[in-house]
């Protein structure tokens, strides 16, 4: 190596000082950045007669395509779907062995879309900061930054994200938007709690609604599981449901109660802040390099 | 730079061999343009639920780890300051720089703007690990170029003064780029890992690990030697050289202590997790989990002892590629045989589309190779029945 010595105590010297500087403020805790008064939506699956007026209205308020299949065509429920990059929501019907008085079957409907987590893994995940977690709760996407490398769609544990795989030069991700611009709007709803016939999606403060959820089950314990899914999953989620049946049967993951960026932020912030352990990685890794030609040279 | 013997090769180069790499590289030629009219959809099998294929299982995570002979060479001869090892140094960096540099073309095929790759240079996230990753092999590839810069000069630096000029100016600072790269390579390999630990419900619990990142590093370590091992035995024997054996078989020793360090931590880390009551299940994914730790691990490790494979030529590179496809097999498992999608269960399976660039691409990287090697200062060995000055 054509290095010198004073070349190389200069290395040595600005990595080490570089490792010093940063190594003190490595040891702080992850912290969320959840917004402290979001908006959110209560869905109460008790309610939800399968309509999918929140659907068509969805589709209508985003200028979404029409769909293949009309949505007061019933034989949709024939087959469960997913929100995809030409629907944001999607509602499915599940037979789980519930029977009314007259012992017939009763299905319930599940209305799925994004859920706008507190902490979200896709805000977390974005190589670009393309995905944002707004003060007012909504999740939003920035298609001006996205790179398309669909990240957020694996970091996702509701399998939320769609993407526009048929567009070969500038396809987006696509999903719920909890029609950001109408809810910025004083009294806006989204499109499909403003559409809802059953008053099954109610729209308002997140905490607001959390009390009207367990408001609900406290009045009427028979009728629901003693559950709110969304106030705790992931870490908490704009979208909260009711239910009388088990999220898990109804296609609810069981997700953990953590915030998901949680590990990978504190490991990321633990090795990374000012660079310190690359820093002292390289100062070491120098200052073997010049030992080891200063040897050379003597022998 | 230290003294070496490399030099141009000056061997034929329209070889039947040659001509094959040439017939992939069309195919994948052909599937890169369908990809660029009909989209990624048109040619892979990629899912909303399923977003990342072999793409970025092979071509980057993969491509990625076995570019590691790169940075482990760089580090063991020019700052550790074992030259004996100089032989198998500019190979290795060849390997590594053309590796990178289809890491990011394979990345470019994958994301959906390939036009827009230049955006997290401006748009930065620090919270995301991917975009660690991105900023790390970018920087990482630039290094890379400026420490071939020498070997371009060997060769063409009185014909073409700009690459003299570089060289001119590079060539006293190198030190400076070697611990570079050694450092930006420890860290990129270990965010691969990082890049899953968002995703704790998707992974399978054999490799999902809060350690995945250091189980991502150690493995590159021990995978560094045995690549060069695996590509100066294919080189060597392909184009009639001698084999290097001597280096190669002390780099093998180094092997017993890299991989043993791995598989420590690996299998230290499954029983402190206890995860190791999903081994048996038989299904394919604890079975690709036994493959990768057993035939792609611990069986190689157990080889390497015996003196007696060290020092023969056929031993030593059974041993390299049983270690070289354990890593593989452990990049592929982590981001798709492991990784599932558990509201919606959907499987994959590459589509032939997404076949033909993979292998489109590794052809072009070894058409590349051989095309530098034949014309570029980078291999030492002697051909065979030469006696070396």
């Amino acid at each position: 190596m054509n290095l010198d010595r004073r070349g190389f105590l200069k290395i040595v010297g600005i990595g080490a000082s570089a490792a010093v500087a940063g190594f003190p403020k490595t040891s702080h805790a992850w912290q969320s950045k959840a917004p402290p008064d979001p908006y959110g939506c209560l869905v109460d699956l008790t309610r939800c007669v399968g309509c999918r007026k929140c659907e068509l209205a969805c589709n209508e308020v985003n200028h979404l395509p029409e769909p293949s299949v009309r949505f007061d065509d019933l034989r949709v429920f024939d087959r469960a779907r997913r929100p995809d990059e030409k629907a944001y929501t999607v509602v499915n019907r599940y037979h789980t062995g519930k029977r009314d008085d007259r012992d017939q079957l009763v299905p319930t409907f599940v209305k799925v879309q994004c859920m706008h987590c507190q902490d979200p893994a896709c805000v977390s995940a974005c190589i670009v900061g393309a995905l944002t977690k707004k003060e007012n709760g909504a999740v939003h996407y920035d298609v001006n930054k996205c790179i398309g490398c669909r990240y957020c769609m694996v970091a996702c544990p509701f399998e939320i994200p769609a993407y526009e795989y048929s567009d070969p030069w500038t396809p987006k991700v696509q999903k719920c938007t909890f029609c950001y611009e109408r809810i910025l709007k004083e009294g806006g709803k989204p499109g499909c709690a403003a559409a809802c016939p059953t008053e099954a999606i109610t729209f308002g403060k997140r905490s607001t609604l959390l009390q009207m959820a367990h408001r609900r089950i406290a009045e009427n314990p028979s009728k629901y599981l003693d559950y709110v899914y969304g106030e705790t999953e992931a870490g908490g989620t704009s979208w909260l449901y009711l239910s009388d049946v088990d999220f898990a049967a109804v296609g609810l993951p069981t997700v953990p109660n953590r915030p998901m960026p949680k590990l990978s932020e504190t490991v990321q912030h633990t090795f990374y802040s000012y660079l310190w352990s690359p820093a002292l990685l390289y100062a070491a890794l120098a200052g073997i390099m010049w030992r080891q030609s200063r040897k050379e040279k003597e022998v | 730079m230290h003294h070496t013997t490399a030099r141009p090769l000056n061997t034929p180069f329209w070889t039947p061999g040659v001509w094959v790499m040439l017939g992939c590289m069309l195919c994948g030629a052909a599937a890169i343009i369908a990809r660029y009219i009909g989209g990624i959809g048109y040619v892979s099998n990629l899912s909303h639920a399923r977003p990342w294929g072999i793409w970025i299982g092979i071509d980057v995570a993969s491509g990625v780890a076995l570019a590691a002979g790169g940075f482990t060479t760089a580090a063991i001869a020019h700052i550790f300051g074992k030259h004996e090892y100089e032989p198998v140094v500019r190979p290795a960096l060849l390997t590594a720089v053309l590796g990178y540099t289809f890491v990011v073309l394979g990345l470019m095929v994958d994301i959906g703007r390939t036009w827009a790759i230049w955006k997290p240079m401006i748009f930065w996230n620090f919270n995301s690990v991917l975009f660690e990753v991105g900023m790390c092999v970018m920087t990482y590839l630039t290094v890379l170029y400026i420490e071939f810069i020498p070997i371009a000069a060997e060769r063409f630096g009185k014909t073409i003064p700009l690459i003299g000029w570089l060289n001119e100016i590079v060539g006293n600072i190198m030190g400076v780029f070697i611990v570079a790269g050694v450092v930006l390579s420890c860290m990129h390999q270990s965010s691969l890992g990082a890049l899953m630990l968002i995703a704790p419900t998707k992974l399978h619990p054999l490799w999902y690990t809060p350690i995945l990142p250091l189980l991502f590093l150690t493995s590159a370590f021990s995978v560094g030697y045995p690549m060069v091992i695996f590509e100066t035995t294919l080189v060597t024997s392909s184009l009639g050289l001698d084999s290097e054996m001597k280096i190669l078989s002390r780099l093998s020793r180094l092997t017993v202590l890299l991989l043993g360090i791995y598989l420590v931590l690996k299998i230290g880390d499954m029983i402190v997790r206890g995860t190791y009551v999903h081994l048996f299940e038989g299904t394919l994914v604890s079975n690709a989990f036994l493959a990768e730790v057993g035939l792609g691990g611990v069986l190689p490790w157990i080889l390497l002892w015996f003196p007696m494979v060290r020092t023969s030529r056929k031993g030593l590179f059974t041993v390299s590629v049983l270690i070289v496809g354990g890593v593989l097999l452990n990049r592929i498992n982590v981001f798709l045989v492991g990784f599932s999608s558990p509201v919606t269960h959907t499987p994959y399976f590459p589509a032939i589309g997404e076949i033909l660039i993979t292998i489109g691409l590794i052809a072009t990287l070894m058409f590349i190779y051989r095309i530098v090697v034949t014309f570029f200062p980078v291999i030492s060995a002697a051909r065979l029945g030469e006696v070396r000055p």
